[in-house]
Formats: structure tokens, sequence, C-alpha cells
């Protein structure tokens, strides 16, 4: 049902519709509470500073970028931007490939009729 | 924090077996995964948003030899962290000194 890709993405309710379609013996709203319990849970481990890792999937971690001086783009004034912490993702292998059309048998996507190496070995 | 973590929340929050909370925490990222593969992008509104991005082919070189080589165009996932996690992230200041990660991409 909603769960199937639409060309638009799948947003939280969609995985969570997918995965309920999955699991029939397990309501709808456990589904939910379920899909909530992980990302809040992740969030939670990146918040202490954790660093998180999906097997096959990928891992988070949260990195400090330095304070800096910048600029109001609008009006040129100086402003000073203080440090931050920024969660950053890095793609497993497995899911790289995935993504990539090459791994699990999954889709291909050939990039044939594309030749911008004219010329060059 | 590994997926056995993740699994080991579920069971204590949401009281589900530890199988069943294995099953559920699987089919959840298996489903994210599908949808990555075939293209689509995977928005957790209070997370943020995986989206697959195409690169276009370009020339290269090994930074080892130097020799120039093709890089094919391929498909990359990226990640955009949501406003609320950021916030969640930043909500308590950040001591000055002591050991810190020094700035973005010097890490492994």
């Amino acid at each position: 049902m909603s769960g199937e890709p639409s060309g638009k993405g799948m947003t939280k309710s969609g995985l969570i519709e997918t995965v309920a379609e999955a699991t029939p013996h397990i309501s709808k709203r456990d589904t939910e509470i379920v899909v909530n319990t992980i990302f809040e849970s992740m969030a939670q481990a990146l918040k202490t500073g954790e660093r998180i890792e999906i097997r096959g999937f990928g891992s988070f971690q949260v990195k400090i970028r330095e304070a800096r001086e910048g600029r109001n783009p609008k009006t040129g004034a100086p402003v000073h931007i203080s440090a931050k912490r920024t969660p950053f993702f890095k793609v497993g292998k497995e899911l790289k490939e995935m993504v990539d059309g090459h791994g699990s048998g999954e889709v291909h996507t050939s990039e044939s009729g594309f030749n911008p190496g004219d010329g060059s070995a | 924090m590994t997926k056995a973590d993740i699994v080991e929340q579920i069971y204590e929050q949401v009281g589900f077996s530890k199988k069943e909370s294995a099953e559920l925490v699987e089919k959840v990222f298996d489903a994210i995964k599908t949808t990555l593969a075939e293209g689509e992008k995977v928005k957790i509104s209070g997370f943020g948003n995986f989206v697959v991005r195409g690169k276009n082919s370009r020339k290269g070189r090994n930074p080892q030899t130097g020799q120039e080589i093709l890089l094919e165009a391929r498909k990359v996932l990226t990640f955009k962290p949501s406003l609320v996690l950021k916030n969640l992230l930043n909500d308590e200041e950040i001591p000055t000194g002591g050991s810190r990660l020094d700035g973005i991409g010097r890490l492994e």
C-alpha cells in the first residue's frame, strides 16, 4: 500500500507502513513505537557523543566544527559563528554497493552511453 | 552503539522479546536499505534525510602514483541531519580546551 516507492521517497510513516506489512503478527501501533524508539535511541547516543555502527548500513559520528568568523550574506557584516557539534554519516560497504547498483542483486542501472572519457585511453 | 544495543533498547523500552526486537530492528534497516537501493530517498522526521545522489564521471588521479584514471559515474548516499537532531546535539555548550576533533575530515 503506501509503503510502495512512489518516486517521492519514503517518510517515517511510509517506513512504519512497510515494516508493519512485513510483520503481520505485530500491530502497526507497536511498529510505530519501535521505529520511533530506534531513532530516538540513536539520537540520544549521538547526544552523548557515542559513535553508532550499524552493520551493513553505515556509521554515525559526531564531529565538532570549530568556531569561525562568518559574514551575514545579506549585509556583509561579520558575525561570530560558535563551535557546534554536527552528526556525520559514513555509508557502509554493503549499502554503498546496493545504492550504486551492483550489490546484493538489487536494481541494476546501466550508465552506458555516457562516455566523457573520450580520447583518453 | 551497535545494532545489538538498539535491540536491547527495544527490548527494555517497548517490551518485545529479544527475538522479536531483533527481527523488527532488522526489518526497519532492511526497508530503509531497499528503498535507497531503488534510488529513493528516506526522510526520517526528527532525525534526518538519506538521499541518493548521482555523481558524474570525472578524471581523477591516483594520489600515490600520480597516474590519471577515469572515475566512473556512480551513485552515492548522503545524509542530511534534521534541524531537530542538530539542535539536540548543541543544546549544551561545547567546553573549550580538552581533547576534541579537529574540524571535519580528520577522522579515520
